[in-house]
């Protein structure tokens, strides 16, 4: 069979169990990768920090948030030849040179964080980021608002994951904005804000037993011994729906993965809530 | 004229017999009456002028029979495509001997009929006039307009030729000698050899190698691919791809046939510009037509070959023609661009190997074959061969759509086809490449039109539309036109699109009002420069173009903006003033029309414009017959209204 770039779960696969790697250079080490994984998920493993917002490890790359770019130089190209690539798309290949961190990467998050303060003003998530780039205030004109939408996509991509697709980007350009067009597929997870970088999407998670988030309110189900918070009666007939339409067993009693979920811990667990291989113990 | 027999054909051979069979009786005619039925020209009301001209015909017979005209043997008529010089419509031709008749009115077809067919006659008032304007001189035929004399055409050869309704027109011009060709004589590997001899670059923007993609996608050893034409032309005032979709769908499918051929497709779509009915309905007709006759679905001409196209129509944003935007727009998703790290010859719609090719690329596809590689690439320039289809607009005389083989000069193009800037005002720059594309100014005039010498100037080719501006424009004006344009068309996924272009609009509004600072030019050049390199799509990395490239040749207009708070050009409404000189008559029609009542004066005293009531619309100006308001910015007179002189 013919190589071709990993998709989503492939990615993960292949970083564990792959057989074929590449080596390649980043920021003068030589490391040896598996073929087809990303740059920044090659990073990653080896402790070298590049910025990102958009990517999570559970969900399809989407390369919108600008901040991962890295420079690279292809074997063959000239000695003073490099081009700026996205990171959490860019698939290593042997003999690849990778710079995360030169002047010309610095230069260009430095601008991107710089528009995305004045889109934000309001979020400390991205001032603390700005603020490591050297952007204390942005140089352009600064919405006026409280909004910390930065449009990275995680929520929309999330919930398409859990199975629901609620949330949509809506109209386009500078105007796009993230919504749930229709209420009735929303079914109270929260997801999709704990997946949120910026803690931009408004919720109560439980507030005398109700939930509410994107202006819709939820019954909750708690667990009659413990007295635990289940989840949403929609969200459980959505996982015992799923389950069940993969044939899979649906015990008596289950533990919900989302309600011991912690805010943005980025474990691709979480992200895969909605894709229950096995029922949970 | 039948529209084909109705029957398939069994094999290349029966084929090539019925073309030789339908240019034998097209020999006998003695006329042909061709009406251009392109976008302009329906417009204009070509249906009702056809209409009529088949009644003249039918009222006329007898005589026209005395004269050994016949309808459908000696004398055929027929509606075309479009013939590219939209503002004479509409337009209407004779065959063989190419009379060129403008301005065509319905009761035309009378006097048509009756002394030009009959007679010999030309039909005087209705011939072109040079420089389309009174007095620049009749011209008879239309090989005596340079607008046409000096075009090459070869992706346009038959727009405006055939009836884009007719396979056998299509066949008696030459049609299907290439794919015939290629099926009977060529291995697939030769086909894309030629490709690649030819020269041919893609003509939907980016100009990559069209053999070589098709050769890495020869290499790709998997049993399916997909082939696209890209059909969206989303440029606002292009419409090379729409001409040839309208005019002469057939060479479009040719040169998809061919390339499904070379590269084994079974499968194609065609993308189709949301807003061209016509053009989809052209197409289907085409692909109708070449079904029923055995040249599409399976077992092609007896050779084997299955091919089945199917059209798309687009998404209804410029973006969409971005190619892995289109692809997911096929597949029923979101128009929205991914980053292409995998080449799409790889993973392309539904991740599988795909071919994607925009219209006029197809087009030359069956010409490069029929006529050989060699001839293809005898034209043109460095690694620019062949031709290129231009959009010509804005302050050029003649207006419209044009074909010249790569490597004219823009001064060639502007003043010997487009017959020089309206009222012979001064050049001042002309925008390639569509709406990302740059401004280059007069000092440019001589660059050769090819790929690599429009980037390096750093505007470029795009998809060829040419925008021809005088000195009557602002370039920090037409740069925040133009960003304007793209805010609206940008998807908004990533952020240095989405985010930079409205930061860019807003410190170009803030220029163009006169609240410019130091380094504001710095600031955009930084901001500039991270679009360019940062941004996902080519959308995002060519939109700073505009900017870029007025910022490079128009600086000191610029900073005159920002340092003088001064509009050269006499354009940006906040840094000009209108006011009245000694020419005034005190007729008071300029103080009537003033919307804000800012003009006092009595009759035969000279009128006064008040600064702070003024707003700037100029309608005093357009209205003095006396030339006596002048435009001033930044202290002096900028501009003066020389329409009366
Ligand atoms: C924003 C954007 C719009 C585009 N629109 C078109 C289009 O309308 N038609 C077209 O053929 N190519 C368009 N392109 C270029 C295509 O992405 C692609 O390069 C081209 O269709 C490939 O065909 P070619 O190699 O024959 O030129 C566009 C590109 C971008 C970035
Ligand atoms: S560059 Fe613009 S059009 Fe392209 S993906 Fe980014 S936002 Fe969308
Ligand atoms: S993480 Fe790569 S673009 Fe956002």
């Amino acid at each position: 069979m013919r190589k071709v770039r990993p998709t989503l779960d492939d990615t993960a696969r292949m970083m564990s169990e792959t057989n074929e790697t590449v080596t390649i250079t980043i920021d003068g080490r030589d490391v040896e990768a598996p073929a087809g994984a990303y740059i920044l998920d090659v990073a990653g493993e080896l402790d070298i920090d590049i910025p990102s917002l958009c990517a999570h490890p559970g969900l399809e790359p989407f390369g919108a948030c600008r901040l991962c770019v890295v420079e690279i130089q292809k074997p063959g190209w000239d000695d003073w030849y490099r081009q700026l690539v996205t990171s959490c798309l860019y698939p290593v290949a042997d003999g690849l040179k990778v710079w995360t961190n030169s002047e010309e990467v610095r230069r260009n998050r430095e601008v991107v964080l710089d528009l995305q303060l004045a889109r934000v003003p309001k979020s400390d998530v991205i001032g603390d980021l700005a603020r490591e780039y050297g952007v204390e205030r942005t140089s352009y004109a600064e919405r006026d608002t409280d909004d910390t939408c930065i449009m990275c996509a995680i929520c929309v991509r999330a919930c398409d994951a859990v199975g629901r697709s609620a949330i949509a980007t809506l109209s386009r350009g500078p105007d796009k904005y993230v919504d749930v067009p229709d209420k009735d597929a929303c079914i109270g997870c929260l997801v999709c804000a704990h997946l949120c970088p910026t803690d931009a999407i408004a919720f109560v998670a439980d507030d005398n037993g109700k939930r509410t988030i994107w202006d819709k309110q939820f019954d909750l189900v708690t667990d009659e011994r413990t007295g635990e918070v289940l989840g949403t009666p929609e969200y459980l007939e959505h996982v015992r729906q799923r389950a069940t339409d993969r044939g899979l067993r649906w015990p008596d009693e289950m533990k919900h993965e989302s309600a011991k979920v912690k805010r943005r811990t980025y474990s691709s667990k979480l992200a895969r809530v909605g894709r229950i291989e096995e029922p949970a113990e | 004229m039948s529209k084909g027999n109705g029957r398939p054909f069994r094999d290349a051979n029966a084929l090539l017999a019925r073309a030789d069979r339908i240019r034998a009786q097209r020999a006998k005619l003695k006329h042909e009456i061709r009406i251009c039925a392109g976008p302009g020209c329906l417009a204009l009301g070509a249906r009702a002028i056809h209409e009529e001209f088949l009644t003249q015909i039918s009222e006329h017979k007898a005589e026209l029979k005395q004269a050994g005209l016949a309808l459908n043997t000696t004398l055929a008529e027929k509606c075309t495509g479009c013939h590219g010089m939209c503002e004479a419509g509409p337009i209407v031709t004779l065959e063989p001997e190419g009379t060129f008749y403008t301005g065509v009115k319905p009761r035309d077809a009378k006097k048509i009929v009756e002394r030009t067919l009959l007679k010999g006659e030309l039909v005087d008032k209705r011939l072109y006039e040079l420089g389309h304007q009174r007095g620049g001189g009749k011209v008879e035929k239309y090989a005596d307009i340079p607008f046409y004399s000096l075009q090459v055409r070869v992706a346009l050869r038959n727009v405006g030729v055939v009836d884009p309704t007719s396979l056998d027109d299509f066949l008696a011009a030459g049609g299907f000698r290439g794919f015939v060709r290629a099926l009977s004589e060529m291995t697939p590997d030769e086909v894309v050899t030629a490709v690649e001899d030819s020269g041919l670059r893609g003509r939907g923007g980016a100009g990559f190698p069209s053999g070589r993609k098709w050769r890495s996608a020869l290499r790709v050893k998997e049993d399916r691919v997909w082939l696209i034409c890209n059909g969206d032309e989303g440029d606002p005032g292009a419409f090379m791809d729409r001409a040839i979709m309208e005019g002469d769908p057939y060479s479009v499918l040719e040169g998809m046939m061919i390339a499904a051929y070379a590269l084994g497709a079974t499968d194609a779509w065609l993308y189709v510009r949301h807003e061209y009915p016509l053009a989809v309905k052209h197409l289907q007709m085409a692909i109708d037509t070449l079904e029923n006759a055995g040249l599409l679905g399976d077992d092609i001409l007896g050779a084997g070959m299955s091919l089945r196209i199917r059209i798309s129509r687009g998404g209804g944003a410029f973006v969409c023609g971005e190619s892995s935007a289109l692809m997911r727009s096929i597949e029923g998703r979101v128009g929205e661009p991914r980053a292409k790290y995998v080449r799409s010859v790889e993973k392309g719609l539904y991740d599988q190997p795909t071919v994607l090719n925009n219209v006029e690329s197809f087009t030359c596809v069956p010409a490069i074959i029929d006529r050989g590689a060699e001839w293809f690439a005898s034209m043109g320039r460095d690694k620019s061969r062949g031709t290129k289809a231009f959009s010509l607009v804005g302050k050029v005389k003649h207006t419209g759509l044009i074909e010249v083989p790569m490597g004219r000069t823009l001064r060639e193009i502007i003043y010997d086809i487009g017959g020089g800037i309206i009222d012979d005002r001064p050049f001042k720059a002309v925008q390639t490449g569509g709406p990302s594309g740059g401004c280059l100014p007069a000092d440019k005039l001589d660059l050769p039109v090819d790929f690599d010498t429009l980037t390096r100037a750093g505007a470029m080719m795009g998809s060829g539309g040419m925008i021809v501006m005088d000195d009557h424009t602002c370039m920090v004006d037409v740069a925040k036109y133009f960003i304007h344009f793209l805010i609206g068309e940008s998807c908004g996924k990533c952020v240095p699109c989405r985010e930079g272009l409205r930061q860019v609009h807003d410190m170009l509004e803030k220029i163009t009002s006169g609240r410019g600072e130091d380094g504001d030019l710095e600031k955009i050049e930084r901001l500039c420069h991270t679009m360019e390199v940062g941004s996902l799509c080519a959308l995002g990395k060519s939109a700073p173009y505009p900017v870029t490239s007025t910022i490079r040749y128009f600086r000191a207009e610029y900073e005159a903006h920002i340092r003088d708070k001064m509009c050269p050009a006499g354009v940006c409404p906040d840094l000009i003033m209108y006011e009245i000189n000694k020419e005034c008559t005190g007729c008071l029609i300029c103080k009537d029309h003033c919307p804000t009542e800012a003009i006092s004066g009595e009759k035969k005293k000279l009128h006064v414009i008040d600064e702070d009531a003024c707003i700037s619309c100029g309608i005093c100006m357009s209205v003095c017959k006396f030339d006596a308001v002048d435009i001033k910015s930044g202290g002096v007179i900028v501009s003066r209204d020389e329409a009366v002189v």
